[in-house]
């Protein structure tokens, strides 16, 4: 078959790319070496746009056994005790077919955990969608949400936090992101690079079927109206089956006949043989005649292309094939040696005992193209509106809208779909800051939360980026946790476009500055490019996923008030900042101004004093104050428990609704017994933190003196109801 | 008190069962389902989970497969048998409980913590449990709507076959309090003899204050005592 130019730009790549896979082999490709390298050389698998600016990023600490680099990430938690963790995108599958893309999402993420060895003990998820107005939304919704149920509750996993946001940026593509997070003994834990020559190369798991043909391809690329047609690039999810691999694997696993092991996620066979050959720097030879398929006379172009799921490449010790094969036989999986290691470092592919494509390793993977795409810097908005012309509202009213609006209803009909409590290790489930997961017969436990801030991101990318990770050290401390590491997930639109690439490194930027200065490094990550439809992009959305450390679990802390006539105490100083709040956004329909600023220095100091104030006991609950600001973080805390709150009119004061709703940083509520209060206070002064006393718990009612006074029962309800009447 | 967990492919809850049974001091084995003998043991248990992937209807393959014959000799025997969740839809795919488990009424899967109400408490299950005492216990189910035939159901009110049954806070047993649509609120049934309960809330999750609360803990206390 003659490579026509529509041949080529049909594999997402260009004519220049294809001049240098010329070059690299000294030939023209055929048919099915264009396929490999289209595979390997897209932007989701090669990182190509990204790289040199992820590069920047901090990825050490004394906790960091693995960064980068390898299936997940992999942090030390003492005691001989690591967590793996990971997020990852599955935007563009989720958009053509939810219920699939959502649940294979979150089949994808859980190998990469459970190939290096962890059990997985939680799933999170960062879900964004479009205007709930838009027509699609509410199936694509209730899609993915029942695809990441289906999945997380059938493989029996928890899925214990996450987010739930709506913006028309994501009317034509929406994000589904997926987060799991494991547990392994340090000592146990597999890597993918291949070590070793004339090592078996053990296919296990699910046969291989013609789904998913190209997908990591159709991932790295824009939607046009013709999306709809790349159904058939979606893969199929079998919970079910990955359960099984699972028990498999940690079976195999216990002794050592694995000397490497690689999921089969994007690009199936050709990037899990590749990558672990690359890592080895050896060859590997792979006779595709055995290769389990589900479907008759399928093509070794189609067997190295299809992203069917649930499939795993070993590479095993000698002599271990029988009991390896057993323990495969008794899950009733695949498991068939379908090639060898060697020292030519080429990907060898036979079929029908000829060759059918030879290639160098180093062509796909280090000799991938790297882009330093052209980008633009954003400038700071300033604030222009002035809330003195706008339409006059009361606080109430301002209050019910913001409680009522989809991105901030309650949930939980979106949580209890969810089994969040399968393992019996959840301390703290979904609505928590962050969720609290016990590590299985020990006193430790470790929180997670996912956290993103798009419209921050889209307004100045360098503030959103740093206030991403911010938030979600603080959601970390908010539950008792002290911040130990992050993942990302870099969801962005076009990054041929300089303005999005502007975007992408800016939050880079941001997301650098407050890792270092919070000493929060990042471990594992995932980069979504081509994130639009026709030319429009979304909203620069970068996901921060979180896990903290509690060395003793007690008394597992939330941010629900526990009793009456507890003193409040607010953390942090409040400015009134409402550029980019959800109070214009919900009440003027307005995104405007620049993000709240973020001040490093005391979003550390005030975190770490916090830290400190839950671990001496000191403190009933503690609430992060974000988006909504102060009032809602308030309403939060009373909605729990039903337990009402007296504030008092701030005394030096301009504004009401820039004391009550703005978003200014590094601010947390604390509820403290009136006995201890002398105490807490005198280590806040001694610390030089800045805090106001503000009031009080009391019965039945959220009141703010003089201005409001509401039954917690009715705000409880305006903020149930949203999906009700959806 | 010897205990045996039938884990099937698809259980996901077998680990958590045998956690709760060896904290309740049972000397605990877990059974695979190819065995085609079950080691000596006083009570058996059925673990949730999604056995063989809910594929065709949940339960439905687990209720076809070799050590099942065993359990219902065993069950005849007088054996104490406990279904939980998917165990106890696989208990009424093999006929040792009648009656079966639907979908859900708002056709989702449902997770959270409910009331029930100790309906009987003079059995070898609930003997540590007050008669109406109201526990918290939490669900996690996609078919979890008791539906039987009006004979049955008269049957199990009459001899007092009704385990528990989901209501409010308060202990009212109403369209409100019933999560999922299930016949009279029922949560769990007992067989005619009633050395086997079948129930679609989890005891095994609730023993635990620091993760939840620990009003499971009774029903293995009744069973050890």
């Amino acid at each position: 078959m003659k490579i026509t130019d529509k041949i080529i730009k049909n594999h997402g790549l260009n004519l220049e790319e294809y001049k240098r896979i010329q070059k690299l082999l000294k030939r023209n490709p055929n048919l099915l070496e264009l396929g490999i390298f289209s595979a390997m050389w897209n932007e989701h698998c090669s990182y190509k746009s990204s790289r040199v600016h992820l590069k920047k990023l901090p990825t050490k600490s004394k906790h960091v056994i693995q960064g980068p680099g390898e299936n997940a990430g992999v942090i030390d938690i003492g005691d001989n005790d690591a967590i793996i963790f990971k997020i990852e995108s599955h935007n563009h599958p989720s958009y053509i077919e939810p219920y699939q893309g959502a649940a294979t999402g979150v089949g994808g993420i859980l190998r990469d955990v459970f190939t290096m060895g962890a059990r997985p003990i939680a799933l999170l998820n960062s879900i964004h969608f479009g205007s709930p107005e838009h027509p699609k939304t509410k199936s694509l919704l209730n899609g993915v949400v029942a695809g990441i149920g289906g999945y997380g509750n059938c493989i029996g996993i928890p899925t214990v936090a996450g987010e739930t946001k709506f913006n028309e940026t994501y009317n034509e593509n929406i994000l589904v992101n997926a987060m799991a997070v494991g547990h392994v003994n340090k000592n146990k834990i597999f890597y993918s690079q291949a070590k070793g020559l004339n090592k078996s190369v053990v296919y296990v798991g699910s046969k291989t079927g013609r789904d998913g043909i190209h997908g990591a391809s159709m991932a790295s690329a824009e939607f046009d109206e013709n999306s709809e047609e790349k159904k058939p690039t979606v893969q199929v999810g079998d919970p079910f089956t990955e359960k099984l691999l699972l028990e498999a694997c940690l079976e195999l696993m216990k002794d050592d006949s694995i000397i490497s092991i690689q999921d089969m996620g994007a690009a199936g066979l050709t990037s899990s043989s590749v990558e672990m050959a690359s890592k080895g720097s050896l060859g590997i030879e792979l006779e595709l005649d055995k290769v389990p398929c589900r479907e008759e006379n399928m093509t070794p172009y189609e067997m190295m292309l299809s992203e069917s799921q649930e499939r795993m490449l070993i590479i095993l010790e000698d002599n271990k094939e029988n009991q390896a094969r057993k323990i495969f036989e008794k899950w009733d999986l695949d498991f068939v040696i379908i090639g060898k290691t060697n020292n030519t470092k080429n990907l060898t592919l036979k079929f029908n005992g000829e060759i059918k494509g030879e290639i160098p390793i180093d062509a796909l993977a280090s000799e991938a193209p790297v882009y330093d795409r052209k980008w633009i810097k954003k400038k700071l908005q300033k604030n222009k509106f002035d809330l003195k012309k706008f339409k006059k509202i009361k606080l109430e009213d301002a209050l019910i809208k913001i409680l009522s609006s989809p991105n901030h209803s309650n949930k939980s009909w979106i949580t209890d779909q969810y089994d969040q409590m399968v393992m019996c290790d959840t301390a703290k489930r979904s609505g928590a800051d962050a969720a609290i997961i016990r590590i299985h017969n020990k006193d430790k436990a470790i929180a997670v939360s996912v956290d993103s801030s798009a419209n921050y991101c889209k307004s100045h990318p360098i503030t959103g980026g740093k206030q991403i990770v911010c938030e979600n050290w603080r959601n970390i401390i908010s539950v008792g946790a002290k911040p130990i590491a992050i993942t990302n997930c870099l969801n962005f639109g076009n990054p041929e476009n300089k303005e999005v690439m502007g975007e992408f490194a800016e939050c880079i930027d941001g997301i650098k500055e407050a890792c270092e200065f919070l000493n929060y490094p990042i471990v594992s990550g995932n980069v979504s490019f081509y994130n639009g439809t026709n030319k429009k992009n979304i909203y620069p959305t970068p996901v921060i996923g979180g896990v903290g450390l509690i060395k003793k679990l007690t008394k597992p802390l939330d941010h629900s008030f526990k009793q009456e006539k507890s003193e409040i105490i607010l953390i942090g100083k409040t400015f009134g900042h409402l550029g980019q709040s959800c109070f214009l956004k919900e009440n003027y329909s307005l995104a405007e101004g620049s993000p709240p600023d973020i001040n490093l220095t005391n979003e550390k100091n005030n975190g770490e004093i916090v830290l400190k104030l839950i671990n001496e006991n000191l403190v009933y609950s503690v609430h992060d104050v974000s988006n909504g600001g102060l009032i809602i973080s308030l309403c939060e805390m009373s909605m729990v428990n039903r337990i009402g709150v007296k504030i008092e009119k701030p005394k030096k004061l301009r504004n009401l609704f820039e004391y009550f709703f703005g978003e200014d940083q590094g601010r947390y509520v604390l509820e403290i017994d009136s006995k201890q209060i002398r105490k807490v206070e005198k280590i806040l002064k001694l610390n030089n933190i800045y805090y106001e006393k503000i009031g009080h718990t009391q019965k039945k009612y959220f009141e703010i003196d003089g201005e409001l006074k509401v039954d917690i029962n009715e705000l409880f309800k305006i903020n149930n109801n949203w999906y009700n009447s959806y | 008190m010897r205990s045996s967990v039938i884990v099937f492919p698809g259980s996901n809850c077998d680990r958590d069962i045998a956690v709760a049974l060896e904290k309740m001091q049972f000397k605990n084995q877990m059974v695979w389902h190819k065995e085609s003998k079950l080691p000596k043991t006083d009570l058996i248990v059925v673990p949730g989970g999604f056995s063989y992937g809910d594929y065709l209807r949940s339960g439905a393959i687990a209720g076809k497969s070799l050590i099942i014959d065993e359990v219902i000799k065993a069950a005849a025997a007088g054996c104490l048998v406990l279904g939980i969740c998917n165990g106890f839809q696989i208990l009424t795919e093999t006929g040792l409980l009648k009656g079966t488990l639907l979908r859900n009424k708002n056709l989702k899967f449902i997770n959270k913590d409910v009331n029930l109400i100790v309906s009987n408490n003079k059995t070898k299950f609930t003997s540590k449990y007050e008669l109406n005492q109201i526990l918290k216990i939490n669900i996690a189910h996609n078919e979890g709507n008791y539906f039987t035939n009006p004979q049955h159901l008269e049957k199990l009110k009459k001899e007092n076959l009704i385990a528990f049954k989901y209501c409010d806070e308060k202990g009212d047993i109403n369209k409100d309090s019933n999560p999922n649509g299930a016949m009279e609120n029922i949560a769990g049934i007992f067989n005619d003899k009633k050395n086997i309960l079948g129930m679609m809330p989890h005891p095994e999750r609730m023993i635990d204050k620091t993760i939840s609360n620990s009003d499971g803990v009774n029903l293995f206390s009744s069973l050890i005592s």
